[in-house]
């Protein structure tokens, strides 16, 4: 039973890496900002749901579990509204979507 | 494992803190230090600092970046560009780096039982706390009562450093064209509904934790300062969401202005208190008949003392920097 629950949070912990990876390199390739903030949001959606289900797997019943459900609540409810405040932010400063160029000023 | 993870984020921080010396925009290393801060609290969690990396990550990664980019707003958001040849500074740096580096080879070993730190006052103190005090936390027991006097400095410190502020940019602009109506309207991102609605629903979970880190200090990592940074992130939260004149409703200027000194006059009253008890200046004891309990109530005295000044402080900075700029 422990082996099991070790094989699947191992695969949770690594499926939840892997996403956090792909987030940070789509956020460096991508030609402009939505495109990257696209991929940037993996970084704060899926991959910490994984790794926190994972982590929540090795700490069994216990108070922790408590801990790390307010912690992904948490994430789950601020990364989205981060995303939307960016993108309106930047909506507003008067870049558009669309276009494969980085706009200038934005480094 | 953990020496892994250490050599992993020390490398972090370093590469961050040459982006901070490289770049010349003002923003992106103002971004940059926040991460800095990020880092290093959790270089200061994997050294078990609970404490120490509480604080930094509340007004490190938190506080201070929001009033540098109240600082940015009235200031340009590029760097001048620097002269580039400079022999004498370069010589300084580099004789200050030898010198640090040539004093870090004195230094005992991370950990090493026969360092002075070790031997010294530490093992007295977590052999006698749950005689004296009876805390589990001894980070609080040592930062309140046996360094008590420090402490009371720090909040001195903090009190003058909010004064200062206060006197240079205290007064809001005479220019201030903004109807305090029509503006309160406008102001903030009263027009953005989901970074409101998900704001408003956030703001008591946050105030709720701050008072939990504030009364709770004595079991757990926390105390005062996290506390109050913690508070007045909550608050600087509700003035960002629903602009400052609403804010200003909730803790008025001469309500933050009394907070300052209230707090620090609470922790000095209680040193005073303890004197007209008998004792010694901020010895707890004396507070009840009982030593031990007079100690805690001391201990709750002036942390809060310490909570109520840190909010006041940094929620005045805070408004200060508002009342000039434009956001």
């Amino acid at each position: 039973m422990d082996g099991l629950l070790d094989i699947v949070s191992w695969l949770l912990l690594t499926t939840g890496g892997v996403f956090v990876f792909i987030g940070g390199v789509g956020a460096l390739r991508m030609p402009n900002l939505y495109t990257r903030m696209h991929a940037a949001s993996i970084t704060d959606s899926i991959g910490p749901i994984l790794i926190i289900a994972g982590v929540m797997l090795q700490a069994g019943f216990t108070l922790p579990i408590v801990k790390l459900a307010a912690i992904l609540l948490f994430l789950l409810l601020t990364g989205p509204t981060a995303s939307n405040a960016l993108a309106s932010a930047a909506l507003l400063a008067g870049t558009k979507p669309g276009g494969s160029k980085t706009p200038a000023g934005e480094d | 494992m953990v020496s892994l993870f250490s050599i992993f984020i020390l490398t972090l921080l370093l590469i961050t803190a040459l982006a901070i010396v490289q770049s010349r925009n003002l923003f992106v290393a103002v971004m940059l230090s926040g991460i800095f801060s990020l880092l290093i609290a959790a270089i200061f969690f994997l050294l078990d600092a609970a404490d120490v990396a509480l604080t930094e990550a509340a007004v490190g990664a938190g506080i201070s970046t929001v009033l540098f980019l109240g600082a940015l707003a009235l200031t340009a958001e590029r760097e001048q560009e620097p002269p580039t040849n400079r022999p004498v500074a370069l010589v300084v740096v580099v004789m200050t780096a030898l010198v640090l580096i040539y004093g870090t080879l004195g230094t005992p070993r991370l950990g090493d039982p026969n360092a002075p730190v070790q031997t010294h006052v530490s093992p007295w103190y977590l052999e006698q706390t749950p005689h004296y005090i009876d805390i589990p936390n001894v980070v609080t027991a040592v930062l309140g009562s046996y360094r008590g006097y420090d402490t009371l400095g720090e909040v001195f410190v903090v009190l003058t450093a909010g004064i200062g502020v206060l006197f240079l940019l205290g007064k809001p602009s005479p220019r201030g064209s903004r109807g305090p109506e029509s503006s309160a309207e406008d102001a903030g991102l009263r027009h953005y509904l989901i970074p409101r609605l998900v704001g408003r629903l956030l703001i008591p979970f946050i105030l709720l934790f701050g008072l939990y880190v504030q009364f709770h200090g004595e079991y757990s990592p926390g105390g005062g300062f996290q506390a109050g940074a913690i508070i007045a992130a909550a608050i600087i939260l509700y003035a960002l969401l629903e602009g400052e004149a609403r804010a200003l409703l909730v803790l008025p200027r001469w309500l933050l202005t009394g907070m300052i000194a209230g707090g620090a006059l609470l922790y000095g009253g209680v040193g005073v208190v303890c004197l007209l008890l008998g004792g010694n200046f901020l010895d707890y004891s004396v507070l009840m008949s009982d030593p031990v309990a007079g100690q805690q109530i001391g201990l709750l005295l002036i942390e809060a003392g310490v909570g109520i000044t840190v909010t006041g402080v940094l929620l005045s900075v805070f408004h200060a920097f508002a009342a000039r700029g434009e956001y």
